[in-house]
């Protein structure tokens, strides 16, 4: 193997700069995208589980759409098909006024990919409390409304803290598809500097143990939220 | 009280429930019993509308629970209904299960619905577990929780569905004492259960029920004494002659 | 808006169809690989040996922790230096595929070997079977039952993934359907086209799960 060791590269001008600048459009674009996840996939997530037939049926369409077609070109659908199929003015505006469109861009396709993901979570969740409790509740007086509101959704949240840990892991790796769009987060800069210094080794091993870093940060904040939320003496599953 | 009335209802093709008819007047305790998939705890959660029926009638103090358009949660709020598995929140306390429905449902203020609470679990003898959740007491101590939720209510009659069939054997006898007590006061009762000693002491009437039909409704003692149908004798000699 | 144009599909059909060939070709060899190489991490894993079950958990959690695409530059820069030659986009795809989806097969069976009662492998011990005799002929063949529409749901995931060979040009379905967008200016219809085939493919994928799950429910 012939290769020229060079671990300083990292840490010379204009590297450094370019790591970092792409450790902040990761976390940029994997934190925005997380808010839009979170909020339509819950929504969707609930959606599935009502008792009225059209709307859980176009959040069951929802889920599927996104879930089958696969990410990368979702993203090409939002950067290069989208603006040509809205209203003239308002493409026009899309690609070339726009500010930030590789940004903005990937956190729209990111985050309602996601949303799909976390939908399946939350509508598992809600399920997995069980007809039991539901009908306890409806037993009890309560309406459709306040039955998720008191019931269903703080006891679903609760069992979905864990595999909504991997989910949230997952946004941060999948932000690298922005690299496609143009974006030059940090697996895009890690290969730039390894095509600009021939250090590859040395370029995406920095990458790597930034990303594993990430996941260790983000596993160790969902577990303390885990502990925070756990329900004394209640498994979810009977 | 509640008058059911021709009651039938189907899981897809098969019938679970086949023209039922029965009433519980005011202050009555009726026992229903019989076998395993003989469609007691379907008939009785159709009762409050938690299993939607396709024919016959349920009137409950003049409600429609069947009708199109029934508002089943105001129903709801004035039965009591008691689950084989408890059901309680177990995200909550016991005092928060106790207040919850108090609070949203009635309306009723912060500390009413404390003292209401608080004097239920007095009764049942559960005053110092006000603070833990439902997971840190035993099952027994549990259904009795179960029982003062849907009491806080103050409904007008409660409905009970094997609620110490999922109890160890040791526990049933603190939860059917609750029962008991219950029905002295002169609660409206219609409860699913295979402890025949209870329904002996307080039952009114024993309905039996086999493959989705009422077999029988008779008066307590005639049923014990002198059941009609050969289904009621196996049943009972199955489940009497340990 | 742009006057659809989908005489283009047709047009360029047999080359698009290569691209799609290569896709299914990939994720097939790479499936396989990688249920091979996550049986034996998560055997290694299982295994109760402190070094082998060190050694594999660093890997799957590793391997879990960093983007596919990142794996796949990894690669690509790799495994020429290692052996000193190119050996051609596909197997440097194929390399990095299949170690990648080895770390998510490995927890996938884990899970699948620890759904099997403890008793079974215990009978297997009072009967005078080895360990490995024990994994292949009873505990292995029903974690595989059980797991089989997990297995398959990896799979289309994993066929969704082998899209992203984008970054590096090699002609699977995804990259040729943007060579002709590129080429014949048509990218409305070309990346609208490439999505129907991703959809239906992984649709009626996942359509089959479900009647794997219905049938093993039943």
């Amino acid at each position: 193997m012939d290769y020229n060791w060079n671990w300083g590269v990292l840490f010379t001008d204009p590297y450094l700069d370019w790591l970092v600048m792409g450790v902040q459009w990761t976390f940029a674009v994997a934190l925005t995208a997380w808010v839009l996840a979170l909020i339509v996939g819950i929504l969707v997530g609930v959606g599935r589980t009502l008792p009225s037939r059209p709307i859980a049926f176009i959040c069951t369409a929802y889920v599927e759409l996104f879930r089958n077609v696969p990410l990368l070109v979702q993203m090409f659908l939002w950067y290069f098909v989208m603006p040509e199929l809205v209203p003239d003015d308002m493409g026009r505006w899309i690609k070339r006024d726009m500010p930030n469109p590789e940004y903005v861009t990937a956190v729209i396709a990111l985050g309602l990919y996601t949303a799909s993901r976390v939908a399946e979570q939350v509508r598992a969740g809600i399920s997995a409390v069980g007809q039991g409790l539901t009908n306890a509740s409806y037993a009890n007086g309560f309406s459709v409304a306040q039955t998720y509101r008191y019931i269903l959704l703080p006891i679903s949240f609760r069992l979905i803290v864990p595999p909504m840990t991997s989910e949230f892991l997952t946004i941060f790796k999948n932000s690298s598809l922005a690299l496609t769009i143009g974006l030059l987060e940090l697996t895009a800069q890690s290969q730039q500097i390894a095509e600009y210094t021939f250090n590859g080794f040395e370029a995406y091993t920095a990458a790597t143990v930034i990303y594993v870093c990430i996941a260790l940060l983000a596993t160790i904040i969902m577990q303390v939220a885990e502990r925070y939320t756990r329900i004394p003496g209640y498994m979810g599953s009977r | 009280m509640i008058e059911i009335e021709n009651l039938s209802k189907w899981y897809g093709d098969f019938q679970v429930l086949t023209d039922c008819s029965t009433k519980v007047a005011k202050g009555e305790v009726v026992v229903v019993c019989g076998p395993s998939g003989s469609g007691k705890s379907t008939l009785i959660k159709c009762v409050n509308g938690l299993e939607p029926a396709q024919k016959g009638s349920i009137l409950v103090d003049g409600t429609e629970v069947t009708a199109r358009g029934a508002d089943l949660t105001k129903l709801r709020a004035r039965i009591g209904m008691v689950f084989q598995h408890f059901e309680l929140y177990p995200h909550m306390t016991v005092r928060e299960n106790l207040c919850l429905a108090q609070q949203k449902v009635l309306d009723r203020s912060r500390d009413e619905a404390v003292a209401k609470a608080e004097t239920l679990l007095n009764r049942v003898g559960l005053t110092q577990h006000i603070d833990k959740h439902p997971g840190a007491l035993s099952g027994g101590q549990q259904q009795r929780v179960a029982i003062s939720r849907a009491l806080a209510m103050d409904p007008i009659a409660m409905l009970f569905d094997e609620p110490t069939s999922a109890l160890d054997p040791e526990m049933i006898n603190e939860v059917l004492d609750v029962m008991v007590e219950l029905a002295s006061d002169g609660m409206t009762m219609m409860v699913v259960t295979h402890e025949m000693g209870f329904a002996r002491k307080v039952a009114d009437r024993v309905v039996f029920m086999d493959a989705g039909a009422i077999v029988e409704d008779r008066p307590t003692e005639q049923f014990f004494s002198a059941p009609e149908s050969d289904r009621a004798k196996d049943f009972l000699s199955k489940i009497l002659n340990h | 808006m742009s006057d659809f144009d989908f005489a283009v599909i047709a047009n360029n059909l047999p080359f698009l169809m290569e691209g799609l060939q290569l896709s299914l070709w990939l994720t097939f060899l790479a499936m396989m690989g990688g249920i091979v190489l996550g049986t034996l991490l998560a055997l290694m894993r299982l295994s109760g040996i402190l070094p082998l079950s060190l050694f594999a958990a660093t890997y799957v959690n590793l391997i879990r922790s960093v983007p596919l695409i990142l794996v796949i530059f990894w690669f690509y820069f790799l495994v020429p230096l290692a052996l000193g030659r190119p050996i051609g986009n596909f197997y440097s795809a194929l390399i990095a595929f299949t170690l990648f989806e080895a770390a998510y097969f490995s927890e996938i069976i884990r899970a699948g070997i620890q759904s099997v009662r403890k008793g079974q492998a215990q009978a297997g011990q009072a009967s005078g079977l080895n360990y490995w005799q024990i994994q292949r002929y009873i505990v292995l063949p029903q974690a595989f039952r059980n797991m089989i529409p997990i297995l398959v749901t990896q799979g289309i995931i994993l066929f969704q993934d082998t899209s992203l060979v984008f970054v590096v040009s090699l002609r699977d379905f995804m990259t040729v359907s943007s060579i002709v967008a590129r080429t014949e200016g048509r990218l409305v219809e070309m990346y609208i086209f490439a999505a129907i085939v991703y959809f239906v493919i992984c649709f009626a994928g996942s359509l089959f799960v479900r009647r794997l799950q219905k049938a093993k429910t039943a």
